[in-house]
């Protein structure tokens, strides 16, 4: 039950509770999964958490797999590709609209093949004699039906061990076709998590697409990409309108509310920003080391994040006209975001959060509790890696093991064509005064001390984690939801923001603000126990006459 | 337009390869949704996380409801040697974090590609204690790329039959109901039924109770649903099996035929009047006892209603997708409303299918086009519509879609309904959920006419 008086509550000793949640686990599986549980100190920069390591078999976790996160995650979004995956139905089935990746083709004529699902369906036959035959029929069924401009090829389980050669197949079609086609080898069983399949996304799309357009002028004067925002129930839409309203041009999202188009011509901007590290940091290096591009990373969940992610891309740029437009644009928006959390924040403060998603929301949604005078006692991601949670300077003591060895490292070289000096010079001159790039300092530095950060959570994990902390609210995604609610406590869906949204920018904190007001103060959750529960029970009947 | 690249069929080219928006999935998440309806029973599913996670989402989002299930979590490596080791250590883990009494496991196209023997596996796991006394295993083997969801349904049930159900020297005056893959609701109503004419039965899965779970403040791991081991072992001294539905049902009432000698009846899903009415004698003839009044007149109410609004209903151009057994008794009870089933698919294969619906169809609504297996998809019933519109859609929430864009009435039924809720709650089985049905075509029909009908003509007394 949500409790009214957080000061009341009991709070476990973090340590004895670590004992007791591993107590529970056979000798081994303890030994595992302690390194991936810490009792946060903020200020001990030595703490060191496992992360990105296989999931114990039959311990019930949340993640999913290589296919979720690169047909899933990175791809899903664009509208412009017909998306065949290469494989029995299923795969194809749970990633058809499942993601609420929000899209809006300029004009009804503009391609959008977002709502569709296209499918090889795999037979039996297929398995024993090859499927190559019928991507190919595949691939000429959708341009026949559809001419699209790009068609991308998914690899699903199966495909890797038949051997099926989907490169070859696509190489072959995009010659007869003389359309971009490209196929991902992300293969459900590779790597540990949907990590692996960002990866892998990434490496294609940086390879095959961006860049390869070199006919277009110019989009703008002070033009950016924004890297790892999918749109989710509407975030791209809020942050594009304010771009707009500063006077810088974005050229391409990857990937919410994208074009394949947009990409093509991605290496012709001045800046990348990162929302979300985890899921599309190799591109933003890639682009870096290839055309010059410096990125940094930004976060626009939380209106003070918001404004403080804004400010830093107009000083980027250092022009007058878009600082003070950004300024004016600052100073508006938090003005309603202020009345939203006048009336909130004293309804809701002191309760606490804990939060189990993804590679970045899992800390970037903490900015919003803040905002809102919630803490969060415990946190962790699902498929993030250690980066992620103790910051960037961690990635040269990061160990390479069989799993992350087998996601090809692109070799990339400076492009003679499209690098720019002038970028990298813009670089250092900002470096020389402090300006942050390529930083990243994790979730852990920016959590309380004792505070609990476990990495891929099991359900026995956050089944324990409820009932010793009774937390106001749990984040988490769909899997998680019921099972945290039937405990009387509200879970806030993280990953399709149970419907919701946008939470990103100003617009989404006021979201945000008022769905909290919902979760955490409707009265339904004091009915659950019947009025009469407490009552004796009456023994006898009555008897008809 | 949401699908804006969808052309009518006239002017399509025939596809060779590609299957757009599918009228199916695969087969884990059916071994699955079965698992669920047995007390006690955590599902195990042998493969990629993906293909757990994903299952897990689809149920959770139709259901609403806590759906648990743990899997074996392939690496490139299990991928290469086998998963022997990840199931071993898998169920060794699950029975000492979890303490299920039973692990349900499936295979996917994965560890079928690989050749993992489960029988092999378990065995292994039995004599090494991965599985500890008093403890089950049973598994199915569920290839996603045979089939569909509704065979991998139909695998796990009869996987659960082969291990549970066993002849002893006792006949017990019992019926097997084997439901086939309809919601707890319909499940709930089925046996509402069965007590009213007094019939002792099993029902093998029963998700009544298990994904329909009342809130307590308290999550159940193991709800108090499902059917119980005993019930399950004494299905082999049952007196007769009823089989609803060819697809979901047929495979496990011959094994237990096979495994026990209970001979067995296949009725269709008992959804409208003669679906119904058929189960009902078959229940009624097996048991050898007369149809209770009370039900008698719950078919009543519905001959009733139905003859009071059937001129909403008369050759009313309908389009229906979704599983074979859940379409066949629908068609059947389309055309005895009066209505025109006229576009038909189905993703799962076989071939009694284009049987079945020929003798619905073809005398009654000559000019139907049904299809199923592989490419009969949304993407052709929606050419079809194309081509000659419907007054109604009926299928799972992608329909949607193509009912937004047409600006046609749907209404859902099938799996998965992601986006209302009612279907845990409220049947389509038997006399009552035909008018369950009834009432929601004819208020998506009329709501659609009261919306877009002319001003002079819009009635107040309908």
């Amino acid at each position: 039950m949500i409790s009214k008086n957080k000061n009341k509550k009991h709070v476990p000793n973090p340590e004895e509770f670590k004992e007791e949640l591993l107590k529970k686990y056979p000798l081994k599986v303890a030994k595992k999964r302690a390194k991936g549980i810490l009792v946060n100190d903020p200020k001990d920069t030595g703490m060191e958490i496992q992360a990105n390591v296989r999931t114990i078999p039959g311990i019930i976790t949340q993640r999913g797999c290589t296919y979720a996160g690169c047909k899933g995650v990175i791809l899903g979004p664009t509208r412009d590709v017909v998306n065949i995956v290469h494989g029995p139905i299923g795969c194809s089935f749970y990633a058809w609209l499942t993601r609420r990746n929000q899209t809006k083709p300029p004009t009804a004529q503009d391609p959008n093949y977002i709502p569709y699902s296209f499918s090889t369906d795999m037979q039996d036959s297929n398995i024993v004699f090859g499927g190559e035959k019928k991507l190919k029929d595949a691939i000429q069924d959708a341009w026949d039906l559809f001419k699209p401009r790009s068609i991308a090829v998914f690899s699903t389980c199966p495909i890797g061990l038949i051997g099926d050669d989907i490169h070859a197949v696509c190489r072959e079609k995009k010659a007869e076709l003389g359309i971009n086609i490209f196929g991902f080898s992300c293969e459900g069983y590779k790597g540990v998590s949907q990590s692996a399949g960002h990866h892998i996304a990434n490496n294609k799309i940086f390879s095959d697409v961006i860049g390869i357009d070199l006919t277009l002028p110019r989009a703008g004067k002070f033009v950016i990409n924004m890297m790892g925002e999918y749109n989710i129930g509407g975030d791209s839409f809020a942050l594009e309108s304010y771009f707009e309203e500063m006077g810088v041009t974005l050229k391409a999202t990857f990937s919410g509310n994208s074009t394949i188009e947009s990409y093509e011509s991605a290496h012709d901007v001045d800046l990348n920003i990162v929302m979300c590290h985890r899921s599309i940091n190799y591109i933003a290096e890639m682009m870096e080391k290839k055309y010059g591009i410096p990125w940094f990373k930004v976060n626009f969940i939380g209106a003070q994040a918001t404004a403080k992610s804004l400010r830093r891309i107009a000083e980027y740029f250092g022009d007058e006209e878009v600082m003070a437009k950004t300024e004016a644009l600052i100073a508006r928006e938090l003005e309603s975001v202020k009345a939203v959390a006048n009336k909130v924040k004293p309804l809701v403060q002191g309760k606490t959060a804990m939060m189990f998603v993804g590679g970045s929301r899992a800390h970037h949604y903490q900015e919003l509790f803040r905002e809102l005078g919630i803490e969060t006692i415990a946190a962790g991601y699902e498929f993030a890696h250690r980066d992620d949670y103790e910051g960037r300077r961690v990635i040269p003591d990061i160990k390479i093991d069989a799993d992350s060895r087998n996601i090809e490292e692109l070799k990339v070289v400076k492009d003679k064509v499209s690098f720019k000096d002038s970028l990298v010079e813009k670089k250092k001159a900002l470096k020389d005064k402090n300006f942050e790039f390529e930083n990243y300092e994790g979730m852990m530095p920016e959590m309380s001390k004792n505070s609990l950060v476990i990495d891929d959570i099991s359900h026995w994990e956050s089944e324990l984690l409820i009932e010793k902390y009774k937390p106001d609210i749990f984040c988490a995604g769909i899997k998680e939801k019921y099972v945290v609610q039937k405990n009387g406590i509200p879970l806030k869906q993280l990953h399709s923001y149970d419907y919701g949204g946008p939470y990103a920018g100003f617009v989404g904190a006021i979201n945000f603000y008022n769905e909290m007001e919902r979760m955490l103060c409707t009265d339904i959750w004091k009915m659950i126990d019947a009025p009469w529960k407490n009552e004796p029970v009456c023994v006898g009947s009555v008897v008809e006459e | 337009m949401l699908l804006r690249h969808t052309k009518k069929a006239s002017e399509s080219i025939e596809r060779k390869g590609l299957t757009i928006n599918p009228a199916k999935t695969c087969q884990p998440v059916g071994a699955m949704y079965a698992a669920l309806g047995v007390h006690g029973c955590l599902p195990h599913s042998h493969g990629s996380q993906g293909c757990c996670s994903y299952h897990r989402t689809a149920l959770t989002r139709h259901y609403k409801e806590p759906v648990m299930a743990a899997t074996s979590s392939f690496t490139e490596g299990s991928s290469v040697f086998g998963g022997q080791a990840n199931l071993l250590q898998g169920l060794s883990n699950i029975y000492s974090i979890y303490e299920p009494d039973i692990v349900a496991i499936h295979s996917t196209c994965l560890s079928e590609t690989i050749g993992d023997d489960l029988g092999q596996i378990v065995g292994k796991a039995r004599v090494e204690g991965q599985i500890p006394e008093g403890k089950h295993a049973v598994y199915a083997a569920t290839p996603s790329y045979v089939g569909s969801h509704v065979t991998g349904f139909s695998n796990m049930v009869k996987g659960i039959i082969d291990y549970f159900a066993y002849k002893t020297e006792e006949v017990k005056k019992q019926l097997n109901i084997l439901p086939g893959w309809v919601e707890p609701s319909d499940m709930r109503e089925i046996k509402r039924m069965l007590k009213m004419m007094k019939v002792k039965y099993v029902m093998l899965p029963d998700t009544s109770d298990v994904l329909d779970e009342p809130m307590t403040g308290k999550f159940k791991m193991f709800p108090e649903g499902g059917t119980t081991i005993p019930q399950m072992a004494s299905m082999g001294d049952s007196i007769k099996t009823i089989a609803l539905g060819e697809w979901c049902s047929k495979d496990s009432a011959i094994h237990l035929e096979n495994k026990c000698k209970v001979p067995f009846h296949i009725a269709d899903m008992p959804i409208g009047i003669k679906a119904t009415d058929r189960f009902v004698q078959v229940v009624a003839k097996a048991f050898r006892i007369s149809v209770p009044d009370s039900l008698t007149k719950e078919r009543g109410r519905l001959v009733d209603a139905i003859v009071d609004m059937q001129q909403y209903l008369f050759g009313k151009r309908v389009a229906l997708f979704g599983d074979p057994d859940q379409c066949i008794s629908l068609t059947e009870f389309l055309v005895d409303m009066g209505m025109k089933p006229v576009y038909i698919v189905s993703g799962t294969p076989g071939k009694a299918f284009e049987k079945r619906m020929a003798s619905i169809l073809d005398k009654k609504v000559p000019e139907a086009k049904y299809m199923n297996g592989e490419r009969a998809d949304l993407f052709l019933l929606h050419q079809w519509i194309k081509d000659e519109g419907v007054d109604l859609i009926i299928g799972n929430t992608y329909g949607k879609y193509i009912a937004r864009d047409e600006n046609i009435p749907f209404l859902r039924f099938g799996f998965p309904i992601l986006d209302r809720i009612g279907h845990s709650y409220f049947p389509t089985v038997g006399y009552m959920g035909g008018l369950r049905l009834l009432e929601k075509m004819l208020s998506l029909i009329m709501d659609h006419e009261d919306a877009t009908v002319a001003e002079e003509k819009f009635e107040l007394v309908m």
